[in-house]
């Protein structure tokens, strides 16, 4: 009785642990696309549109390792550092100048942004966009800790990306109030 | 040694068993006499059970008694297994005393006075080639072509971008694992000129299988004018056609990884394509480099060569066409 009933649950358990490891390698036509426009906000003219499910990337250890190899690549790490910023603003704190949500980094490495976030629009292949969101997001540690790179190859600031404990706010971030004179 | 005959039966192209330079020789020396000396003694052993089994051979019903043992007999027994053991420890020795002597000659190759140098870079999976020059102008990169001069001592500075790989050219030397953060060396020598293929030895992800090398062995002068040739940046295109395909490369994803010297191109993420039409094959040794295959690797390398690093690329009207044009140029 008692076998009977734990090997389905073994199974069940080794059914949800292949899900993080699944590549997609040949993106396939539609996937390969070069990057386009993307819905940052909730709120449709004209009634809301189903939202695509992110989660091939944002649940995906392979395509947020792969993330952080493109990160380095495109030389992000240039001005972000490795999530600490330097000439652009830090991405492992929970301050998100354009949004922390996926759609919304999305659109800023597509789209660039003022003050010297280059465009990557045309360059860089969809899924590849969407696994450096993944990454990104890891910084701050957005995604399932189940998900993000275990280890480091550069200097550890403090722990790996993925160990981090979830820094964001859950709503975007508040601009903060200046007070004195003007 | 050298009155050994080879191992037969394994001629040809990446092979350590017909080696072209001298630390693959070392290499197949010992292995020959290892072979022999194992393979004789494997046949004499083999032939003294098979006479033994025959010479006595009874039926359940009629078996003799034992034999009784005398003291000559017992004499016998043992001076002959004393001899085997004799002999055994002997021959070990032999092989041993031939490894030692082996490991000691490739050990002396590293004193060479003035080897050329070259850096070999492994990557998933592909194979960085550097020849190293005190002018920054003349450095020649390029990939998976290593060109080296005949007769003459290369040095082979090795190490790894990503995870640990094995340099190995079997016909050339032994093998040597490239690690990363971690620099090695490796001496080798080619005497005969040709295309010696070579393979990554370590298993290192997906396309392990897929990361060949060739050592292109050549004579001194004719290795001197590739080695001029290659340290040029790339022509400028000439016809509207080329040009159109230098701006595709420019303006799409290609100039986020690779290098084109002369263009604003400098990207050091995939192989340096300067020199791209002068090679042989694409994607480390997969693939002939021809027009069909260049275009097939572009548009989805990933249906050649799943997990590689090379995206699928979306180009539209004749910008496929140009691109190509203006890459086969690149001589």
């Amino acid at each position: 009785m008692r076998a009977s009933l734990s090997i389905p649950l073994v199974l069940l358990l080794f059914s949800a642990g292949c899900k993080r490891e699944h590549r997609v390698f040949d993106p396939g036509a539609l996937g390969s696309q070069i990057a386009d426009g993307v819905a940052v906000s909730d709120v449709h003219a004209g009634g809301t549109q189903p939202k695509p499910s992110l989660a091939k990337y944002q649940e995906s250890a392979y395509a947020a390792s792969e993330g952080k190899r493109l990160y380095e690549a495109f030389n992000c790490v240039g001005c972000h550092q490795h999530g600490g910023g330097g000439i652009g603003p830090a991405l492992m704190d929970s301050e998100w100048i354009y949004g922390s949500e996926p759609q919304q980094i999305y659109a800023d490495i597509v789209q660039g942004r003022p003050n010297g976030m280059p465009s990557f629009g045309g360059k860089i292949p969809d899924y590849q966009v969407w696994e450096l969101v993944a990454y990104v997001r890891s910084l701050s540690g957005q995604l399932p800790s189940d998900v993000a790179p275990s280890r480091s190859d550069e200097m550890p600031v403090a722990k790996a990306e993925q160990a981090r404990k979830k820094e964001h706010a859950p709503d975007e971030y508040q601009q903060k109030i200046r007070r004195g004179k003007p | 040694m050298n009155l050994l005959a080879a191992v037969p039966g394994f001629t040809g192209n990446q092979t350590a068993l017909s080696p072209v330079g001298p630390g693959a020789a070392h290499i197949e020396h010992t292995f020959s006499l290892i072979f022999w000396i194992t393979s004789t003694v494997w046949l004499l052993v083999l032939t003294a059970v098979v006479i033994a089994v025959y010479r006595r051979r009874y039926t359940l019903e009629q078996m003799p008694p034992p034999e009784r043992t005398t003291e000559a007999s017992d004499r016998f027994a043992a001076r002959a297994v004393g001899v085997s053991m004799g002999i055994t420890v002997l021959l070990l020795f032999i092989m041993l005393i031939s490894s030692f002597r082996t490991g000691h000659a490739i050990g002396t190759m590293n004193s060479e006075p003035q080897p050329l140098t070259i850096d070999v870079y492994g990557h998933q999976w592909w194979w960085e080639v550097r020849y190293p020059n005190p002018v920054p102008a003349n450095i020649v990169e390029t990939a998976n072509e290593i060109h080296v001069p005949v007769g003459v001592p290369v040095h082979i500075h090795g190490t790894s971008r990503d995870v640990i790989h094995s340099f190995w050219a079997p016909n050339i030397q032994g093998k040597r694992d490239l690690m990363p953060g971690y620099d090695t060396d490796l001496m080798l020598q080619v005497d005969q000129p040709g295309y010696w293929r070579g393979q990554c030895a370590e298993f290192c992800g997906l396309q392990h299988a897929h990361m060949a090398f060739y050592i292109i062995a050549q004579p001194k002068d004719e290795f001197e004018h590739w080695l001029t040739a290659q340290a040029q940046s790339a022509p400028v295109p000439s016809d509207a056609q080329t040009q159109h395909g230098q701006q595709v490369f420019l303006t799409h994803g290609c100039v986020l990884c690779h290098t084109i010297g002369g263009t604003t191109a400098a990207s050091r993420v995939g192989p340096d394509l300067t020199h791209l039409a002068s090679r042989s094959t694409i994607a480390a040794g997969t693939l002939p480099n021809t027009t069909g295959n260049l275009a097939g690797w572009i548009l989805n390398a990933q249906s050649i060569k799943p997990g590689a690093r090379m995206p699928p690329n979306q180009l539209f009207g004749t910008d496929l066409q140009d691109l190509l044009a203006y890459l086969e140029t690149l001589k």
